[in-house]
């Protein structure tokens, strides 16, 4: 099953140039889907436009067989609370004023009226916060911290605790670890995948690191000045058939 | 002396007893006003002019006859509840303006700046005395060019802080889950504010109470026989050379207010700063 279906998508920033240029691509349901490239191909637009942060130039991005173009409000509304995300910077991705259960329940307090969940129990604040910082591998005590107390790789896991409070069945994946070191980095990649086993949501892992996108994601994407270039299987990585791009990318991972 | 005893906790500790302790002074003072007065403020007693220290008249009498300590303690109220009505007006205009030029931006943003720098062109002292002279001398009019001064401070701080903070990810983020610019200015813009107003209120506190003493002092602000600060500096004027305690008892309890309203927002300037290491 399709999750969102993204066709001819473009977007630009100066006329004349295109920083997104013609990408089709589909996420199917409980997959991971990995999208590398050098800094600045685009792909931090892609996921930009796919967040409804940037409005697009051309194309259409499809969820639930309705164009978010012609969404209505409910509509809209059911991405949103569908379609969550991770950037690639956790502390300015959590209000420095505000504890950590504080940013925590903002998505669940936004959507509580029409949200069912599945693996958490909503019965009072402090007991859900507690299981989404359990998911994370996180001390329950840390939702009365505020972000500063906490080191780069615990706030990265709150911000992905804050997207998977919802349940929703795609979450975006901006570079998530990026800013973290290589410990916390390989940590924070286990977490994600022991996840989406036990939620089932997909995700689109956005990531100039090869080596990270191939453990984590079944199907990867490559993407240079805002051209999608090359899409394939993780076992088809090593296949003549790849673009000489990929092949480039390869040897030097 | 050892270093250690000049230790920033020490000096911290010391300055919030310094704070509690004159706030303490401050405080009963007030409350002795409204609770119980021997004299009445106005009250003069020609026969009886600039005596000396009594157990009748503590800090003695002035020009009329009037106990000094009454109308010391008195101006006390008034000063500081006119400070606390200007300060307070300040605040309510100021941070719904810089809240709606920060978040709306455009031509909302373009005019309120522009009006903004025209205010700040000229020193405050400057514009509340053309103001108030202007609209004639008097209490009421000089509280209103307070106002019309320090609103634009707020504001600004106000919008400066809102555009720093609505361009970081933690507001794109609740954007994306499509919360109300209302939530986010109430859950997340609020804390950041808060705290700044705050700080900048008890600094701004300790300047409009030197404001209002000087307009007084120079006839504009609270006229005779108002037992105001200022206006019994300038009425005592006269007497400096024979009675200058005349002067020094209304002189004092300004420098004294003013230190209490500053030490009170460094205090809250440290303790508003959650923050104190950023980035790791």
């Amino acid at each position: 099953m399709t999750v969102m279906e993204i066709s001819n998508l473009k977007k630009s920033y100066t006329p004349g140039k295109l920083a997104v240029n013609d990408v089709s691509l589909s996420i199917q349901q409980g997959e991971s889907l990995g999208l590398v490239g050098e800094s600045g191909c685009g792909k931090s637009t892609l996921a930009r436009c796919l967040l409804g942060v940037e409005k697009i130039d051309g194309g259409s991005i499809i969820y639930n067989n309705t164009p978010l173009a012609n969404a209505n409000r409910k509509e809209f509304r059911d991405y949103r609370r569908n379609v969550q995300t991770v950037f690639q910077n956790p502390t300015a991705a959590l209000n420095p004023k505000l504890k950590i259960k504080g940013s925590l329940l903002d998505p669940y307090l936004q959507f509580q009226r029409e949200l069912e969940l599945e693996h958490f129990t909503f019965s009072s604040k402090q007991g859900f916060v507690e299981q989404l910082l359990e998911a994370v591998e996180l001390p329950k005590e840390l939702g009365d911290r505020y972000p500063h107390e906490l080191s780069g790789g615990q706030k990265q896991r709150v911000t992905i605790a804050r997207a998977i409070s919802i349940e929703p069945k795609l979450i975006i994946l901006d570079e998530p670890t990026a800013s973290l070191d290589v410990l916390s980095q390989g940590a924070v990649l286990e977490l994600l995948s022991s996840l989406q086993k036990m939620l089932g949501m997909s995700y689109l892992f956005i990531s100039h690191d090869l080596a990270a996108v191939y453990q984590l994601c079944q199907r990867i994407a490559v993407m240079k000045d805002g051209e999608l270039l090359d899409i394939f299987q993780k076992e088809d990585i090593y296949d003549n058939s790849r673009h000489a791009y990929t092949k480039e990318l390869i040897s030097i991972f | 002396m050892s270093v250690m005893a000049f230790s920033p906790k020490k000096i911290k500790k010391a300055k919030l007893w310094l704070i509690s302790a004159l706030l303490l002074v401050v405080l009963a003072a007030v409350a002795y006003t409204f609770l119980y007065l021997k004299h009445d403020a106005a009250m003069t007693d020609v026969g009886n002019r600039l005596a000396s220290p009594s157990w009748e008249h503590p800090m003695g009498t002035d020009h009329l006859g009037r106990d000094v300590m009454t109308r010391l303690l008195l101006g006390f109220r008034l000063t500081v509840g006119y400070s606390m009505i200007a300060l307070l007006a300040a605040v309510i205009i100021g941070v719904p303006f810089g809240l709606l030029a920060g978040l709306r931006g455009g031509w909302v943003d373009r005019l309120f700046m522009r009006i903004a720098d025209g205010f700040l062109a000229f020193p405050d002292t400057v514009i509340a005395i053309v103001l108030s002279g202007l609209l004639g001398p008097g209490i009421g009019n000089l509280l209103f060019a307070i106002v019309l001064v320090k609103w634009v401070n707020y504001a600004r701080m106000v919008r400066s802080t809102v555009l720093t903070e609505v361009q970081k990810d933690y507001i794109t983020i609740a954007k994306i889950n499509g919360l109300s610019t209302f939530t986010i200015m109430r859950k997340h813009l609020m804390p950041h504010i808060i705290g700044n107003v705050l700080v900048l209120a008890s600094l701004d506190f300790g300047k409009i109470i030197l404001l209002i003493s000087s307009l007084s002092y120079i006839g504009l602000g609270a006229q005779p026989p108002t037992p105001e600060w200022g206006a019994m500096l300038n009425e005592s004027r006269p007497y400096f050379q024979a009675n200058p305690e005349m002067m020094i008892y209304p002189g004092l309890a300004i420098v004294v207010v003013v230190l209490v309203a500053n030490i009170l927002g460094d205090y809250l300037r440290d303790k508003f700063d959650v923050k104190k290491e950023v980035q790791p």
